[in-house]
């Protein structure tokens, strides 16, 4: 079924406010700059300089940071002679153990899982992007990036982490493994990444083959 | 400024809700089949049933609310015996092993925030349902606020699963996930759910549309 035409007769600067429906017309930024609805001050329009090549680098950076952040043991404990390291991926193996399956999707999901569906998908639009290759599933797979994103909690994760070592640093020796680190690196990363990238990049390069 | 102001809606179009494309809005009702002609997302005008589904996830999370603060979160078994701690008893935990800023951290995180949430959310989903023309900014953006803070009550099921994956120490200490942590999981997600099917659109909509549900009685 065919869409709603986008009407030839609608200035291609106009666009309605997402928060509160305003229709203003974009005005052209300088790189750097950004545009806020009048109304209600949501972010409107944005301009990251040199966006495509900045938020490609940050990306490859932060798929190997993840690599690093989910083989390596993220934090340890030592008591009594006796040494327990773990990976985000046996701390969810051992909440599934202790019952509470739920819990540990949860933290597999958003822990694990939707930064990496993030990263890929975030890979999987840039690289075609950079080649000059467009093609209308690009768009199709920046829709799933959206979507998923929200639930992508590496940051609150890295928190929780240190709360946890706090509560037990006065019940045995804590030891900080190479993933905690590559986590907080992944952080910065990835939130530079989605910052720097130009979504308009997608959608004001012309498609050609309209979906069907 | 220099014209009337104008929203979408007036105008006869609405905007995708992912790539912002403008398109026109067939005049018969088309129904929920169309499509954005740029990234070919689903269109509509306002998001879904957005209030009934906000009422319907905010009263699913108080209810878990409860269990959630109420039940144990963890139990820790050590030399000294067997203990189970709340939300609130690992918060006062903290407080008095003298790390009062992470006491205050935890204490926003796991038991203001999901409170707050909860509170402003009904605060929008009333307002808008009275078709209230009031504080339509600050209302805006307390729903700003709720949905960047939403994800930060996740806090408190990190923490427990650090802590239950380091203690297994067999026969000096072990600590387990209880279940209210499942119910606090559940309080996180439902909220942030919420917070994502609620339009804030619909905020601003009464200043323009005085009767866009067409309410059948009032005309008849």
């Amino acid at each position: 079924m065919l869409g709603p035409d986008a009407h030839p007769t609608l200035p291609p600067d106009l666009i309605a406010c997402h928060e509160c429906d305003l229709l203003q017309t974009e005005p052209r930024l300088a790189p750097g700059e950004l545009a806020r609805c009048c109304r209600c001050g949501a972010v409107l329009a944005r301009n990251p300089p040199d966006s495509l090549d900045r938020s490609l680098a940050l990306s490859v950076a932060a798929a190997f940071l993840y690599l690093i952040a989910n083989i390596h043991p993220l934090v340890g404990l030592e008591l009594q002679g006796r040494r327990i390291e773990v990976t985000l991926f046996e701390a969810v193996r051992i909440l599934w153990r202790d019952g509470v399956e739920l819990v540990a999707v949860l933290v597999f999901v958003t822990a694990l899982l939707f930064p990496l569906l993030e990263l890929g998908m975030f890979l999987l639009v840039l690289v075609p992007l950079r080649l000059g290759r467009i093609s209308p599933r690009l768009a199709t797979f920046f829709r799933l990036v959206r979507s998923v994103q929200p639930w992508g909690m590496v940051e609150v994760f890295l928190l929780g982490m240190l709360v946890s070592l706090v509560k037990l640093s006065h019940l045995a020796t804590v030891i900080l493994g190479p993933a905690f680190w590559a986590t907080g690196g992944l952080i910065v990363v990835l939130t530079l990444a989605a910052r720097s990238f130009d979504t308009r990049l997608l959608w004001q390069t012309p498609v050609f083959g309209e979906r069907p | 400024m220099n014209r009337v102001p104008l929203t979408a809606r007036q105008a006869g179009l609405m905007s995708c809700h992912v790539c912002g494309q403008l398109a026109h809005r067939p005049a018969a009702g088309g129904g929920d089949r169309l499509r954005c002609p740029r990234c070919a997302a689903p269109l509509h005008l306002r998001k879904p049933a957005s209030l009934n589904t906000t009422w319907a996830l905010i009263l699913a999370s108080i209810l878990l609310y409860i269990p959630a603060n109420l039940l144990p979160m963890m139990t820790t078994a050590s030399l000294l015996g067997s203990q189970q701690d709340t939300i609130m008893s690992g918060v006062v935990f903290l407080w008095q092993s003298g790390s009062w800023p992470l006491a205050a951290v935890v204490f926003f995180a796991s038991v203001m925030v999901p409170l707050l949430k909860i509170l402003a959310l009904i605060y929008l989903a009333a307002s808008v349902q009275r078709r209230s023309r009031h504080r339509m900014l600050q209302r805006t953006r307390l729903y700003r606020l709720v949905e960047f803070v939403g994800r930060w009550s996740m806090l408190d099921i990190y923490v427990i699963t650090i802590l239950a994956a380091l203690v297994q120490f067999q026969g000096l200490a072990t600590i387990q996930a209880g279940p209210a942590a499942v119910a606090f999981g559940a309080v996180v997600v439902l909220t942030m759910f919420a917070a994502l099917s609620f339009d804030p659109r619909l905020i601003w909509d009464p200043l323009t549309d005085p009767d866009p549900l067409a309410e059948p009685v009032s005309h008849e």
